[in-house]
């Protein structure tokens, strides 16, 4: 109960928004804006995913916004070319992997912060789109919305598809011997390795991970609109770290999990609604967000000075 | 004597939440006088030294300080009486000069005030002049290794004009030489009439330095002795409040066939060469030396950390090429490091998860963790080391030192390994779980472990070893048998005829 305390704290904070909406807007549940909600947000879902892995071992990487940009564009270029989609999936997910197998041998391989790493990487990746691309739209045959089916179906199979991603993550981080690795690596580089682990190694898999889970995002998002914006990525990361970091992730590492990350992304995603619900004025969501986010920064630093070790 | 005391502490009582961490502690300290202060872990020492500093209120009992009852005390005020306290750890700000650390303590702050340099630097020269420290004021602190960090904060002591110093554990990482140094400057403080507490676990220093010792146990006071009157048996019988027959278990088993055989072994990186020896099966090796003649070097070497580089180091005469920490687990080395608190244990993770780290593979064959079987492993050692712990879920960094080096050293056991390297294994572990991680020790070399113990506390290495081998900057220059005179294996470890 204790161990899990920010998870179930976020979870509690949803709930009572929730159950707060079902009384003070039952509009909210309508089927088919709640449905559009969840498929918005499928993409960050994913890409939470793999954030939390990498700030679990004690990375960041910021840089996933342009990546997602990055591997929109391609994608909807080979789309545009009349490529079929189980062709541009893999694509995409490869670009995806690509770009964070190069935040990862810099991080790893070069032992520099991945603060710095990423950061550099974002604005690399996002000026050479822009020089590349000269704020160009990308626009996409009518057969790839929705994967040529109904819209319904279509965002029930993206919602679906996050909540696999969701599931099987969660099940491989607790269940597989790679998910305890990165628990250990994020919570002790150094001993890890003495244990006979390979945290260069571990911290590699994880770049090229969340660069692989954001091109798989950026598919689930290209099939959600006609056209692909030049920086359709920008903001992404700090959406995603702002979930993760509110889900009770450890931004010092080895402590978190996905379900918390995905509680506080819904979280988060929420607030608009519920405001334009609620008829107050949206500009209040981002003071309201940033309000939930310092609350769980301010959480972790209590946990941090109370869990402190004895002497 | 015919003075007040410096400072006398009268039924002193403290309460943390429902655990009476002190329940009755008399204490007296004369000015001119080195008083050690005596107790296993969980004694109270540490919970003593916080309210002599004004960093707890007691909850009952007297403070008197040079015969004027002090009511309320608090850091500041006993700042302001002259009491000072220089911890295991210093507390110094490392990308500060040695000079701006000591102004930082000294200097009264004015966030506007232009600061004197050459005077600042003056004052630290002279401070650090005064307790024999020989490296410059304009120094990093970073740059300066542990013990001059200790100075550093003596010399703060003795810049503030302190009347009583307290230190805390000062010794547990310097060499011998720094040792002596830093006895001389406790012997300057006594002759300046400054009164010092001075607590350690090592008994030798207490004879060698103090005046008086003080042995808490359980939070109360079991007796304060003129450091004449009593011997180290006794004073080990009033910590434990039971005889102690014998300090080390005697070896039961004669050393079996060789299992690790280094030739030559070097490596240019780490200043390590032309080391050769042999482990037997069941057999302790020691490794004496003082701090940087080599020890936890050779241990790198030979757990792959830092590959050797010339030589030939061979198990069960097949040659061994050693890269990487994982080369080493795979042949059958175990290494226990030194810093259990940063690489030993991950304080974060439970016990369960710090004991199948190194045997992911064999326990978890096809990737998929096991928690039946992980937990069935971890209660096994619990109970085979009897690991005081709330159970395998506990947090590594729930434990006491001596538990923490328990589970470190059962993740190493759980790898089933052939040889067992030791960095030192008893380092700030109280007396009890000290004699119990021995008789483990034992223990696996009668169950044909080969054992290198690498130990700073000269009877530990002396007690426990079959052999001694001794370093020195570097190489080993002689093996010893065990139970040598200490003046010998010390004499070869510092180089000078016997």
């Amino acid at each position: 109960m204790k161990r899990y305390f920010r998870e179930l704290s976020v979870l509690g904070a949803l709930f009572v928004l929730l159950v707060g909406l079902t009384i003070f807007a039952p509009a909210f549940y309508q089927p088919q804006p709640l449905l559009s909600l969840l498929t918005r947000e499928a993409p960050a879902l994913v890409v939470a995913c793999g954030m939390a892995c990498v700030i679990i071992t004690r990375q960041i990487d910021i840089s996933v916004g342009s990546v997602f940009s990055v591997c929109s564009v391609c994608a909807g270029l080979l789309a545009a070319r009349g490529w079929p989609l189980p062709l541009v999936l893999p694509a995409a997910i490869a670009v995806g992997a690509l770009l964070g197998s190069i935040n990862g041998l810099l991080v790893a391989g070069l032992g520099l912060p991945s603060i710095v790493v990423t950061l550099a990487t974002m604005v690399a990746l996002r000026q050479g789109l822009n020089l590349i691309r000269q704020g160009e739209f990308v626009n996409l045959p009518e057969a790839v919305q929705w994967f040529g089916l109904s819209q319904t179906a279509g965002q029930l199979v993206l919602v679906g598809a996050a909540l696999a991603v969701l599931v099987a993550l969660s099940f491989a981080l607790r269940h597989l011997a790679a998910g305890r690795v990165i628990y250990a690596v994020g919570s002790d580089a150094e001993a890890s390795r003495l244990a006979g682990l390979r945290p260069q190694l571990a911290t590699f898999l994880v770049f090229v991970f969340v660069g692989a889970l954001t091109g798989l995002a950026a598919m689930m998002n290209l099939v959600q609109s006609p056209q692909i914006q030049p920086l359709g990525g920008a903001g992404l990361e700090l959406k995603v770290i702002a979930a993760v970091v509110v889900g009770g992730v450890a931004i010092s590492g080895g402590r978190g999990n996905l379900w918390g990350a995905s509680a506080g992304l819904l979280l988060l995603a929420c607030i608009s609604p519920a405001l334009t619900h609620l008829r107050v004025e949206a500009y209040w969501e981002k003071a309201i967000q940033g309000t939930i986010i310092i609350l769980a920064v301010a959480a972790e630093g209590l946990r941090g000075r109370r869990g402190g070790t004895r002497p | 004597m015919a003075a007040p005391p410096l400072l006398a502490l009268h039924r002193i009582e403290k309460n943390h939440g429902g655990v009476r961490a002190l329940r009755g502690v008399d204490f007296e300290l004369h000015a001119g006088e080195v008083h050690a202060l005596l107790g296993e872990n969980g004694a109270g020492k540490s919970t003593l030294i916080k309210v002599i500093t004004g960093a707890h209120r007691p909850d009952g009992g007297t403070i008197t300080f040079a015969g004027q009852p002090v009511a309320d005390l608090t850091p500041a005020s006993a700042r302001a009486l002259g009491i000072a306290c220089i911890y295991q750890q210093p507390a110094l700000f490392p990308d500060l000069t040695v000079a701006e650390n000591i102004a930082l303590r000294l200097e009264a702050p004015a966030a506007a005030r232009r600061i004197d340099w050459p005077a600042r630097r003056a004052r630290a020269s002279a401070l650090l002049a005064r307790c024999g420290a020989r490296f410059s004021p304009d120094a990093e602190v970073r740059a300066l290794s542990m013990p001059e960090q200790q100075l550093v904060e003596i010399a703060c002591a003795l810049g503030s004009g302190a009347r009583l110093v307290i230190m805390d554990e000062p010794t547990a990482s310097l060499t011998r030489l720094e040792q002596e140094l830093l006895f001389a400057v406790v012997r300057d403080l006594r002759l300046a009439g400054v009164g010092v507490v001075y607590i350690s676990h090592r008994l030798e220093e207490i004879f060698a330095l103090a005046d008086r010792v003080t042995v808490l146990r359980d939070g109360r006071t079991v007796g304060t002795h003129a450091i004449a009157a009593i011997d180290e048996p006794g004073l080990i019988r009033l910590m434990v409040g039971r005889e102690v027959a014998q300090v080390y278990p005697p070896a039961e088993s004669a050393p079996g066939a060789p299992v690790l055989s280094l030739r030559d072994v070097g490596c240019t990186a780490s200043g390590v060469h032309g080391v050769s020896f042999t482990v037997h099966s069941g057999e302790i090796f020691g490794l004496a030396g003082l701090v940087g003649a080599g020890r936890t070097e050779l241990a790198r070497v030979l757990f792959g950390l830092t590959p050797a580089d010339s030589g030939e180091i061979s198990l069960d005469g097949q040659p061994l090429a050693l890269r990487s920490p994982r080369d080493a687990i795979a042949r059958g080395l175990a290494y226990v490091p030194e810093d259990r608190r940063r690489h030993g244990v991950v304080l974060e993770l439970p016990i369960a998860h710090n004991l199948t780290m190194a045997i992911h593979r064999r326990l978890f064959p096809g990737a998929w963790l096991r928690f039946g079987a992980e937990r069935a492993l971890a209660l096994d050692y619990i109970r085979d080391l009897s690991v005081k712990c709330a159970g395998p879920e506990a947090p590594g960094g729930s434990l006491s030192g001596g538990n923490q080096q328990k589970v470190a050293l059962a993740r190493w056991l759980a790898t089933k390994p052939r040889v067992l390297i030791l960095d030192e294994p008893t380092q700030g572990v109280d007396v009890g779980a000290k004699g119990e991680i021995h008789r483990i020790i034992r223990r696996l070399a009668k169950e044909g472990l080969a054992v290198i113990l690498i130990s700073s506390d000269l009877p530990e290495v002396i007690g426990m070893s079959d052999r001694i081998g001794v370093m020195r900057g570097g190489t080993l220059h002689a093996i010893l048998p065990g139970g040598s005179d200490p003046h010998t294996v010390m004499a070869t470890a510092l180089g000078a005829a016997a």
